[in-house]
């Protein structure tokens, strides 16, 4: 069958009544936490985790598409809204986005973001639905080798190719790869790390430890900033529609948005800021108004705003494809099939191809559904900004650990949350990152035992890891990306790196 | 922010929260490694068992540690801002009252202290307000989350009113 026929297979799928009226709770609630202040996607998509708990699997999986989009959404509003970016991909969309605001023009601005988003999300899920298939044979021809140099690169581009330091992101990736090691040893059954805790046979939950880093984490962390005053919402003034030249100036940015950031999130290097700052780069090099940058130049919205999407639906092509998440909210979707004891990969398009057609056809759906849904409701958001900030981090840590308790109600897992909370915390302060944990803790078993088999093939050749061309090539690129950034900091020209930091996702 | 800059400390004084850093990536390395040692061999065609991925991780982890060290002393960490004890006290002792109360007093209770204990940790320090709050926002919670969903919850006194 064609990738075409898959695809209306998947709409036939997602189309059923039951599977939209998921499809539009997953982006209600995603656009409504997705725009509280300081969660991004990751947070996000780990909150509402839960409430999938009781669907089956492709109910499940449809409404966490929905939530996924809708938390990218979210951010953006927040980003345009309120000068503190819910997620590190809005960054650049705050630097203009914020200024239109300011200037009266938020409703344009909110648009762009709504109409690019969707032109990008629509644009890099076709791309994702027809890319997907070639990859998966790609990935065919993939032994566990390749696998092992694959996952190795995408530990070095999450945790040290970006970011402002290598000592740092790879501290943080090797206390994930330490954590990951805790449970049972798939290979010999032999439990390590467990010190004859019962609880802790199973390892450590990826949901947990992500609820805990990103949602406690980031609230000690704000709370420990004290009292700065209340942050300014801006009020959407006059029309929330684009006027003929906003159109105008509009298009060409999505597009190229669209295309620039695609291809950065399809690759396993982690992170949409990165399609974000080209993207407005891009934009601020090839406006016919570079006066009006940096005082809220639309292109300067729509354009990483559609960068941001579409990488982030460019994410889902290593993560259905190949099983490999490049960022943390990839990593928690990844958790999320696991709890169905479904793996991604090349075998889930073969053996379960309605699931897989199903969500990327429920992402076309989604996209639709929030673009009806947030331009109307945008007074509904803006109400959700203005909680004060005690009552909202009240809520945001009553549900982040409703998650943990409803997925296992033990005193230990909350101990768990806590501690690994004020590890966030601490890292944090000290200027880690938190992503390469989160990657570290899901990825690490997996290239554990891609590369013990790839040994045992081997009988125990260390060299075979870079006799296949195709491993040899992944392992080059991966010690470029660490080698790379290290002699540009040691230069002193770390800052681009710095500014392009994967901080939550 | 409220205080003034904190002090500059002088350019040679080596940072003292990265060497502690450091110490607890060599602790960590340790442990790994003695537990690592403990595990049976079983290597079949393969040099790598069970312990060989945990060895290697605590190689780096120590080599980490040392490179910390030397960031220590070259001042490369940045700058950290003033960070208020208080209200992560509230929090911290929040949650640690969540996770004791919640086998006995049930989940609304339990959680409804970590919710005015957060409030009280962002100023909202009128706990007979926001505790009753926020005791009938979790019992709200769940009962759609116990109730609708069927997350197993954990029931205390207020929730068997209506079981």
């Amino acid at each position: 069958m064609s990738t075409f026929e898959f695809l209306m297979q998947g709409l036939l799928v997602a189309a059923q009544p039951m599977n939209l009226f998921y499809a539009l709770i997953g982006v209600t609630l995603g656009t409504a936490v997705g725009v509280l202040p300081g969660i991004g996607p990751a947070l996000t998509v780990a909150l509402l985790l839960p409430v999938t708990y009781q669907l089956d699997p492709a109910g499940s999986l449809i409404m966490f598409a929905g939530i996924y989009y809708g938390g990218m959404y979210g951010g953006s509003t927040t980003s345009i809204l309120l000068n503190t970016p819910g997620e590190s991909a809005s960054i650049v969309t705050a630097l203009e986005g914020n200024k239109m605001a300011r200037a009266g023009r938020g409703g344009p601005a909110l648009a762009t973001a709504a109409i690019g988003s969707f032109v990008a999300g629509l644009i890099a899920t076709i791309g994702l639905a027809f890319i997907a298939p070639f990859i998966v044979k790609l990935a065919l021809v993939f032994g566990p080798r390749e696998y092992f140099a694959l996952m190795v690169l995408a530990f070095v581009t999450v945790s040290s190719a970006f970011g402002d330091s290598t000592l740092r992101g790879l501290t943080a990736l090797f206390i994930g790869l330490a954590l990951s090691t805790i449970g049972i040893d798939q290979l010999t059954g032999q439990t390590r790390l467990a010190f004859g805790v019962p609880d802790l046979l199973d390892g450590i939950e990826v949901t947990t430890l992500a609820v805990a880093m990103f949602a406690i984490g980031e609230t000690l962390f704000i709370a420990a900033q004290g009292n700065k005053g209340p942050d300014k919402v801006e009020a959407v003034k006059g029309s929330v529609w684009m006027s003929a030249t906003d159109w105008a100036r509009s298009w060409k940015p999505w597009l190229r948005g669209t295309l620039i950031g695609f291809p950065i999130g399809a690759m396993p290097a982690g992170g949409a800021e990165i399609g974000t700052f080209l993207s407005y780069a891009t934009e601020k090099r090839l406006t016919k108004h570079p006066e009006e940058f940096g005082h809220g130049a639309i292109e300067g919205v729509a354009g990483p705003e559609a960068a941001n999407n579409a990488s982030a639906a460019g994410t889902l092509v290593p993560l259905l494809t190949l099983g490999l998440p490049t960022t943390a909210t990839a990593a928690i979707m990844l958790a999320g099939f696991q709890q169905f004891g479904l793996q991604p990969g090349p075998l889930l398009f073969a053996t379960n191809p309605q699931l897989v057609w199903g969500l990327i056809a429920s992402l076309l759906i989604a996209n639709f559904m929030l673009l009806v849904l947030n331009l109307p409701l945008i007074g509904l958001w803006v109400r959700l900004l203005t909680i004060p900030k005690p009552w909202l981090y009240a809520g945001i840590l009553l549900f982040a650990t409703l998650g943990t308790i409803g997925a296992n109600p033990s005193v230990f897992e909350l101990g768990m949350l806590l501690a690994f909370g004020v590890l966030g915390y601490i890292m944090r302060v000290f200027g880690y990152p938190i992503a390469p944990v989160v990657v570290g803790l899901i990825l690490g078993p997996m290239a554990e035992q891609q590369l013990r088999r790839a040994l045992a093939i081997s009988q125990g050749d260390f060299s075979v890891l870079f006799t296949s061309p195709i491993a040899a090539v992944l392992l080059t690129i991966a010690a470029l990306a660490l080698i790379v950034p290290l002699i540009l900091r040691a230069r002193g020209r770390g800052e681009v790196l710095s500014q392009m930091a994967a901080n939550e996702d | 922010m409220n205080q003034g800059p904190v002090k500059q400390a002088e350019e040679r004084r080596p940072d003292w929260a990265a060497l502690v850093i450091a110490a607890v990536l060599v602790a960590l390395a340790v442990i790994i490694y003695m537990d690592a040692s403990r595990l049976r061999e079983m290597m079949g065609y393969s040099p790598v068992g069970p312990s060989t991925v945990p060895t290697f991780i605590a190689i780096v982890l120590v080599g980490l540690a040392i490179w910390t060290v030397f960031a220590a002393f070259r001042r490369d960490f940045p700058e950290r801002e003033h960070q208020e004890i208080a209200p992560v006290a509230w929090i911290i002792g929040g949650l640690a009252a969540q996770m004791l109360l919640l086998e006995t007093a049930g989940f609304s209770i339990a959680t409804g202290v970590l919710f005015a204990a957060t409030a009280a940790g962002f100023g909202k320090r009128k706990i007979w307000i926001s505790l009753p709050i926020g005791i009938v926002l979790c019992l709200a919670v769940w009962l759609v989350f116990a109730g609708l969903l069927q997350l197993s919850l954990p029931a205390g006194p207020i929730e068997r009113l209506f079981q």
